[in-house]
């Protein structure tokens, strides 16, 4: 199981110098398959590896160095476009991490960028985007009335000139989720890092990666996710965590991130039976870069759609995606 | 993964997975040249997997993915496992290689110096590169140039050579069956049969050379040569590479210099003995 391998080598990089060539492969395809490639070379730094194996983390980090170039250049250009409507610009996710200069954004791989304005403010900032050069990606009315009526964002854009996507979200969570996040405290305890950009604070960003990861999602990309929010809570007070988790509606999700993180990345923790599952979801990796376990991960795959709609809205929009000819996995 | 084989060619060493014998067995025998690579640390990883959960049995198709894939490949038949082989290595060169800017080129060498030929698929650029490999030039690939941005040498990437419809008849009688793979019929480019490139090219797979000539060749029309104008050649090259914006301010630089250094011409051609009269031509009117 090379994903439990990968684990072990972002948690204590000295595990990799009794490993073969047959064992550094599995532990590249897995990295290289949870995008999580560039932060094991920023963790290998200084360490002895193969001759072999040097030029392909310095390849891994130089394209996520050029990625979060390009990501700055987005949030820049995002602002820039914004800067009319007087409102804070909060970046999200990877772009944040790299705005900010933030040990989550090592050897991070950003591909969107998202960031989050307050609702009353989406039909401005839709507007204003589009008059930069951003379209609609999506053709399709059924998904786009479905953003605009139960996600917690707008359809994704595309600028026409640079190609690069911008999702504008108004809360971390889907309207359907059983959580409510308040948006409003998200936005007034937002941090500023100059230029008119501004990130969530520390704690409000381990929250936000946890609503991420474990009450939207499939679990895709879990494990690098999981070294996200490793990352943030280094940086994040855990009384004050509580305290905000509890104000988001998202205690479970946040405690239950911490003790995976503590796992799988840190010093062990205390693990429930929900959590090994979850683990073994996030482990489904081999030494191929292939994904293990179809049926595990078809079971969170179902669990990611149950979390997100009530039981006779999801039948509904399964219904109408798979007469659109939709197919999961 | 069941059967697996790890190959070097020039810079890259690839490991390849499958989930059938045939593909890998193809490569063993037509790589069998090439270095030795049992046990090394490979750049990439290429997966030769069933395109469903009973495919590797009932209907064989191959999936062709790896590191980098993409998720609307065309699935493949098994008959065709070489190719895809071959495909899912150029994959993962064209979407991961980052130490060199990629052109999509063919390219030769002779006393030291390069001919780079690149143009669209069909252009003749890998039959040219093949026929002049038997001809006193040492043949360094039919489908990658590696530009070094450091140096501005030109890299050698000597993968098998893809030949492709009537460039088949007319490689086999230069070079002989032997030097030849399997006949893979009606592919998605037609019909497709691969060439051992000759002891030379493959000894010499780590040699780089300055290039001395930029051709752009076209089959088909009657012969002629024209002059490009560095614009045009600037653009055209930055569409032959898959890197290009990858490399960022190093891969300008060195697409810059390289335009700026190397003579380049347009070329005609009605049959490949045309074709080597004028590559000798304008080669010798060079020196």
């Amino acid at each position: 199981m090379s994903a439990r391998l990968l684990v072990s080598a972002l948690h204590d990089p000295a595990v990799t110098v009794a490993l073969g060539a047959d064992w550094w492969n599995a532990l590249i395809a897995a990295a290289k398959a949870e995008r999580l490639i560039a932060a094991l070379a920023v963790r290998l730094d200084g360490h002895a590896v193969p001759e072999a194996v040097r030029p392909i983390l310095a390849d891994a980090r130089a394209d996520a160095d050029r990625e979060g170039q390009q990501a700055l250049w987005e949030a820049d250009r995002a602002a820039f476009a914004l800067r009319a409507l007087d409102i804070p610009v909060i970046l999200l996710k990877g772009t944040a991490y790299v705005a900010a200069g933030l040990p989550a954004g090592q050897g991070r791989f950003v591909g969107d960028l998202d960031i989050l304005v307050p609702r009353a403010m989406m039909p401005d900032v839709e507007a204003a985007l589009i008059g930069a050069g951003w379209e609609w990606v999506k053709e399709d009315a059924y998904d786009d009335a479905y953003y605009r009526q139960w996600m917690h964002e707008l359809p994704p854009l595309i600028h026409v000139e640079r190609d690069r996507l911008i999702d504008v979200h108004h809360t971390i969570l889907p309207l359907t989720a059983r959580s409510r996040p308040n948006a409003a405290a998200l936005i007034a305890d937002a941090v500023p890092i100059g230029e008119g950009l501004f990130i969530l604070s520390p704690e409000d960003r381990v929250v936000h990666a946890a609503a991420h990861m474990l009450a939207d999602g499939d679990l895709q990309g879990g494990l690098r996710n999981l070294w996200d929010i490793h990352s943030l809570l280094s940086q994040a007070d855990r009384h004050r965590l509580a305290e905000r988790a509890a104000l988001h509606d998202l205690k479970r999700p946040v405690a239950q991130v911490a003790r995976l993180a503590a796992a799988l990345y840190g010093g062990g923790a205390r693990l429930t039976l929900w959590d090994r599952l979850v683990i073994a979801r996030l482990l489904a990796r081999d030494g191929w870069g292939r994904e293990t376990r179809k049926l595990l991960v078809f079971a969170f795959f179902v669990r990611s759609h149950w979390l997100r709609m009530p039981p006779l809205m999801l039948a509904r929009h399964l219904w109408t995606k798979w007469r659109k000819g939709h197919r999961p996995v | 993964m069941r059967h697996a084989i790890t190959l070097r060619i020039g810079p890259a060493t690839f490991r390849i997975g499958s989930a059938w014998a045939q593909p890998i067995a193809d490569l063993a025998r037509l790589y069998a040249a090439y270095p030795d690579m049992r046990g090394a640390v490979a750049d990439f990883t290429v997966r030769l997997q069933p395109t469903g959960p009973i495919r590797r049995l009932v209907r064989p198709s191959i999936f062709i993915t790896g590191d980098h894939g993409l998720a609307d490949a065309a699935p493949m038949s098994l008959a065709h496992g070489l190719l895809a082989a071959e495909m899912g290595m150029n994959l993962q060169m064209a979407l991961g290689w980052r130490r060199h800017l990629l052109l999509h080129a063919s390219s030769v060498e002779k006393d030291g110096r390069v001919l780079v030929m690149t143009g669209e698929s069909g252009s003749g650029k890998s039959t040219l590169a093949a026929l002049l490999g038997e001809r006193g030039w040492r043949l360094m690939g039919d489908e990658f140039a590696l530009l070094d941005c450091a140096s501005g040498l030109i890299l050698p990437f000597p993968r098998l050579v893809s030949l492709k419809n009537r460039a088949i008849g007319v490689v086999e009688r230069e070079v002989g069956a032997t030097r030849l793979g399997p006949l893979l019929r009606a592919t998605a480019k037609g019909d497709i049969r691969h060439m051992i490139p000759d002891a030379r090219a493959i000894a010499r797979m780590d040699e780089g050379g300055m290039p001395r000539l930029l051709l752009f060749p076209r089959f088909g029309p009657a012969a002629d040569v024209r002059p490009v104008d560095p614009a045009e050649i600037f653009m055209r090259l930055t569409q032959a590479s898959t890197n290009y914006v990858a490399l960022g301010e190093a891969g300008f630089a060195a697409l810059t210099r390289f335009v700026g250094q190397v003579p380049a011409r347009a070329i005609d051609f009605p049959s490949g003995e045309d074709a080597i009269a004028m590559v000798d031509r304008l080669w010798s009117d060079l020196a």
